[in-house]
């Protein structure tokens, strides 16, 4: 009676040209999807719609307006902000920023809404007005009332007043945000480079978030453009080198661009956006596609080598493969599918779109793959001896030195998980752009020079209607601020009660001595109603009190910090005000990277569950398909020692874990356990079909897979390897871990399992 | 051959004059507009503005409004606050003006004192809502240039669409795009663009009354702003003309006895 394979292997070959035929039918059918993905560049395609940071931030924004933002920094070359011609420029561009796309709102130094009272008039005027023609001493006026501004000093000026900005404000609508942002950013960066014609003589620069939404979608289109031809090369080269064969190549690179295609396509009807994130897929799935490909090309060469004839080879392939490749696809898709559990949206697309490819590739590989090479012509390379006899040379010296092995990988393995624990599950939000990316450098000047890029909004309820001109509530909001300003992380902190105190002064024929916050409830809110009379379109208070007057948004600007130093600075503010300013009521505080914080945290916890449970999974189909309980658990040691050796190693060379490395423990997991599947069933094959002992089944299966475990080692190394060299961190660190991993891997399975099982099975033998 | 167009130029001269532009055609209706809301001397009304945010929280403010209609300038106008509490008996005096600046005035009780607004800004927003100060100031034909676009139904009503163009030049607008009901030469619905000529917010009025037999009154106004997601409610009360106010009414002296 024949096997399921056998049947199966036989099947194909007798209908080569309707296996095609389906084939290219059902791949164009998936790829049409591919029409309906759209790129989703912002920072909020990170979160889910029920993430309650979004929440709270979205809350926020909805309460006073959105913060969404261009800064355009401006640096003249000789040092000094406070000249004519660059103040007279300042003055321009300000003009000209109110131009840019879906703006609602400038702020810089020229427009400050500066208020003074002359006789019983309370002027509110553009801090600098036709700078072009101001006097020497006009000039100086301005320079001491603009570094004298707590407004603007580490905001939109440096202390020394040799750098400024413009910060522009944006009000993107929810629902095209990605083609907003990127019409925003074409526009900032147009007018600016006409600004650089006139002044060539001031340095300009471009951050805030705006620019960092651009930022995601550049790197991506930068990885697009140079990392997935760079890795379709690579492919084809060690495709070309290993397999052999021009048409064995072709096919191969079919397989992989059809899987590609099929799972976009799926990603298109399924309707998931693309991101920096998501469209590392194309690279991830032709990596992981070509080791099916290679398993089938490479048996079906030995048995061709050995005389075998075109069909009847590619038909023991098949049968040999059908199995172990179904294993390896199923664990692989497994593993990519526990990105499912992430707290990042775009992880969950990530995870299934290779899921989806990995799976087309194995249909295309059982089906496609072989139809496709014996109905072309096969033309085989004289086989090199060397081939088989590197790899028996190694499993001689694993099977002579077994003990050794053994005790030499326990070592190794003890040594490396003992460094576990110094890693820190932590990362720097501004560091996920590496400094290829002009959004970082660019931002990293911003920082040296400025102010900082992230932000805390804090929205503090005064409880009541109109509670905002409470004076106690006023004295809570500075004692807040001044303690906010007081912290090392801090760059400068916007509140509105630095207006009341200015305004109590101007009320008092600007006596310094009332620069103060006013002490009674009416006086205050008719100050701030005679204020806002004053005020021009788009420089109202809308962005820091409510509509109501019961709440007002008390903005921390941030240096650099971790996420981890962000949480606990959040925490220790919130604890702050609850212990000194009881007035202040509840606090929701919001910001870009305080979300980024929070979902590192929730993401982690998160993955070790969806991590634990494709352990499970997968240990229980090997033992399932390997039908051998103590074999599967034994096989589960060199699965989970390339994970734990590898984050040991990171914890000594790096430690830090952000948000993309949390997953690759589940993912990995997936990939190496091909190793042992196809190590395993061949060793076993060898134990059961041939009655082999355990050390010439051990030598069995070196012979038989020990050089396409090497190819596919390699290949997926080549892989993420590039993705390794992505300027974007999550794809980069995921790409260098996994590549260390999958390296780790193979060593285990070589030098490792084969010590292992011949121990275990000697000892059931003897027993 | 000249006589011959000489000739045609004549028989054709009175058609080639009657043929008014678009832009004439929207000047020509805005002046009838205001004409036909012209003598109407004085008049008093209360006012209830209702700010809400994207959020949908809302705050409400109360104000009384008298105004004088002045011939050949802007009207004066003197509003006084009733609520919210901590601004009750503010006082706001405002002589409008088509082109220059206004003046303005207002009057803190809690300070006992009246402070000039010396500023160029007739474009910032009103007591925090979305109706900018140039919005609900009266509004004199000088102040824009008009095009008339089409005719065209809007909420059942035949309108006149014209776009208005800001001549000054501080203005937080590039237009305003006016419907203008045939039957009452009312605006029933405005669009506002903003400095980059992007729709800002959209401004419907509703619930028209006449009074004395001429002049038409909106009872609800309602401002949406479509960037910010905020909106502003105006809602009129107690319409009352030629009620016999006078400059004096007006005065700056009168404010701090305006309660």
């Amino acid at each position: 009676m024949k096997t399921f394979e056998a049947a199966y292997a036989s099947w194909v070959m007798n209908n080569r040209f309707i296996i095609i035929a389906l084939s290219l039918v059902s791949v164009t059918a998936l790829s049409y999807g591919g029409g309906y993905l759209r790129f989703d560049s912002s920072y909020r395609a990170f979160f889910s719609d029920n993430n309650p940071e979004l929440i709270a931030f979205e809350n926020v924004e909805n309460t006073y307006v959105k913060d969404d933002n261009v800064m355009i920094i401006m640096a003249p070359q000789n040092g000094d902000v406070f000249t004519r011609a660059t103040l007279a420029a300042i003055e321009d561009l300000t003009i000209e920023a109110w131009q840019v796309p879906y703006s609602n709102r400038v702020d810089s130094i020229t427009n400050f809404q500066y208020t003074e009272a002359k006789e019983d008039n309370l002027i509110v005027r553009d801090m600098v007005k036709g700078a072009d023609t101001l006097s020497d001493e006009a000039l100086l006026t301005a320079r001491r009332a603009v570094l004298a501004e707590p407004s603007l000093k580490h905001r939109l000026i440096s202390a020394t007043g040799h750098v400024t900005a413009i910060n522009v404000t944006v009000q993107m609508p929810i629902d095209e945000r990605a083609e907003a942002g990127q019409t925003i950013a074409a526009y900032v960066r147009d007018i600016v480079k006409h600004f650089q014609e006139q002044h060539p003589d001031i340095d300009i620069y471009l951050s805030g978030m705006v620019m960092m939404d651009a930022a995601f979608f550049e790197s991506a289109m930068l990885d697009s453009k140079t990392l997935i031809p760079i890795s379709f090369v690579l492919m084809f080269s060690i495709i070309a080198l290993l397999v052999g064969g021009l048409f064995r190549t072709a096919v191969t690179l079919l397989v992989i661009i059809f899987s590609i295609s099929a799972s976009m396509g799926v990603g298109g009807y399924i309707g998931y956006p693309l991101t920096s994130l998501s469209s590392s897929a194309p690279i991830i799935i032709l990596t992981v596609a070509v080791a099916n490909c290679v398993h089938v090309l490479v048996t079906f060469i030995h048995s061709m080598h050995d005389g075998e004839p075109k069909l009847p080879a590619m038909e023991e392939s098949l049968r040999i493969n059908l199995q172990p490749v179904f294993l390896a696809s199923t664990t692989t898709a497994i593993g990519f599918l526990t990105m499912n559990f992430s707290e990042v949206p775009p992880f969950n697309h990530l995870g299934t779109l290779v899921s989806v490819g990995v799976l087309v590739s194995f249909f295309l590989t059982i089906s496609f793959l072989p139809a496709a090479i014996t109905l072309l012509p096969v033309r085989l390379k004289k086989a090199t001896e060397d081939d088989t006899k590197s790899i028996s040379v190694l499993a001689e010296f694993v099977i002579a030195h077994r003990n050794r092995m053994l005790l030499g990988m326990t070592i190794v393995i003890i040594a490396a998980v003992s460094n576990l624990p110094r890693n820190q599950l932590d990362d720097t939000f501004l560091y996920y752009f590496d400094k290829s990316v002009k959004f970082r450098t660019d931002t990293d000047f911003m920082i040296d020079n400025l102010t900082g890029v992230d932000f805390i909004n804090y929205s503090l309820d005064s409880g009541s209607s109109g509670g905002i001109s409470d004076p106690a509530f006023q004295f809570d909001v500075e004692r807040f601020a001044q303690w906010l300003e007081s912290q090392p992380e801090v760059v400068h902190v916007s509140r509105f009660t630095e207006i009341m105190k200015r305004l109590n002064k101007n009320m008092h024929g600007d006596d310094e001595a009332y620069y103060r916050l006013p002490e009674e409830r009416d006086l205050a809110a008719q100050y701030l109603l005679l204020y806002e009379m004053s005020l021009p379109y788009g420089l109202d208070l809308n962005n820091q009190v409510n509509v109501d007057k019961s709440s007002t948004r008390v903005t921390a600007t941030i240096g650099v910090i971790s996420s981890n130093e962000m949480i606990a600075f959040n925490d220790r503010a919130l604890t702050w005000a609850k212990n000194n300013a009881p007035s202040l009521g509840y606090i929701e505080s919001a910001g870009v990277s305080l979300m980024f914080s929070y979902i590192g945290q929730r993401n982690i916890a998160a993955m070790i569950v969806g991590t634990t449970l494709a352990l499970i999974l997968i240990s229980a189909i090997l033992i399932i398909a390997l039908r051998s309980l103590h074999i599967g658990l034994v096989s589960l040691l060199p699965n989970l020692a390339p994970a734990a050796v590898g984050f040991g190693i990171w914890g000594v060379f790096v430690g830090e874990i952000g948000l993309s490395l949390s997953i690759v423990a589940g993912m990995t997991f997936g990939i190496v356990i091909d190793d042992t599947v196809h190590f395993l069933s061949k060793y076993l094959r060898a134990r059961r079909e041939n009655k082999l002992n355990p050390e010439d089944a051990v030598r069995y299966a070196f012979r038989t897979v020990g050089r396409a475990l090497t190819i596919t080692t390699l290949t997926l190394v080549m892989g993420f390897s590039v993705l390794a060299s992505s300027s974007f961190k999550m794809n980069s660190g995921m790409g260098l871990m996994t590549s260390v991993i999958i390296i780790l891997a193979l060593i285990m399975v070589f030098l490792m399992l084969p010590p292992l099982l011949m121990k275990i099975e000697e000892k059931t033998i003897h027993a | 051959m000249h006589n011959c167009l000489v000739a045609l130029l004549i028989v054709l001269f009175p058609f080639l004059a009657v043929a008014e532009t678009p832009e004439m055609k929207g000047l020509a209706i805005i002046q009838e507009a205001d004409k036909r809301d012209l003598g109407w001397i004085d008049s008093k009304a209360e006012l209830r503005m209702v700010l809400k945010n994207k959020q949908g929280q809302e705050s409400e403010r109360t104000i009384r409004i008298n105004t004088l209609e002045v011939e050949g300038d802007g009207d004066k106008s003197l509003s006084v606050f009733d609520a919210p509490r901590d601004i009750k008996g503010t006082a706001f005096l405002s002589y409008t003006h088509s082109v220059v600046p206004d003046d303005q005035w207002l009057y803190l009780p809690a300070l006992k004192r009246i402070k000039r607004i010396a500023s160029a800004n007739k474009s910032g927003p009103f007591v925090g809502s979305e109706f900018a100060y140039e919005d609900i100031a009266s509004q004199e034909v000088d102040k824009y240039t008009y095009k008339w676009l089409r005719d065209e139904l809007f909420d059942r009503r035949d309108c006149f669409v014209i776009e208005a163009y800001p001549v000054y030049k501080n203005s937080g607008y590039t237009k305003q795009v006016v419907w203008l009901d045939k039957e009452i030469y009312r605006a029933v619905r405005i669009d506002y663009y903003d400095r980059k000529n992007a729709k800002l917010k959209t401004l419907i009025t509703s619930e028209w009354r006449q009074y004395l037999e001429k002049y038409w009154r909106p009872g609800l106004m309602e401002m949406t702003n479509h960037q910010t997601g905020k909106s502003t409610k105006l809602m009129w009360n107690n319409y009352q003309f030629r009620t016999g106010l006078t400059d004096r009414d007006f005065d700056r002296n009168t404010l701090k006895r305006a309660r």
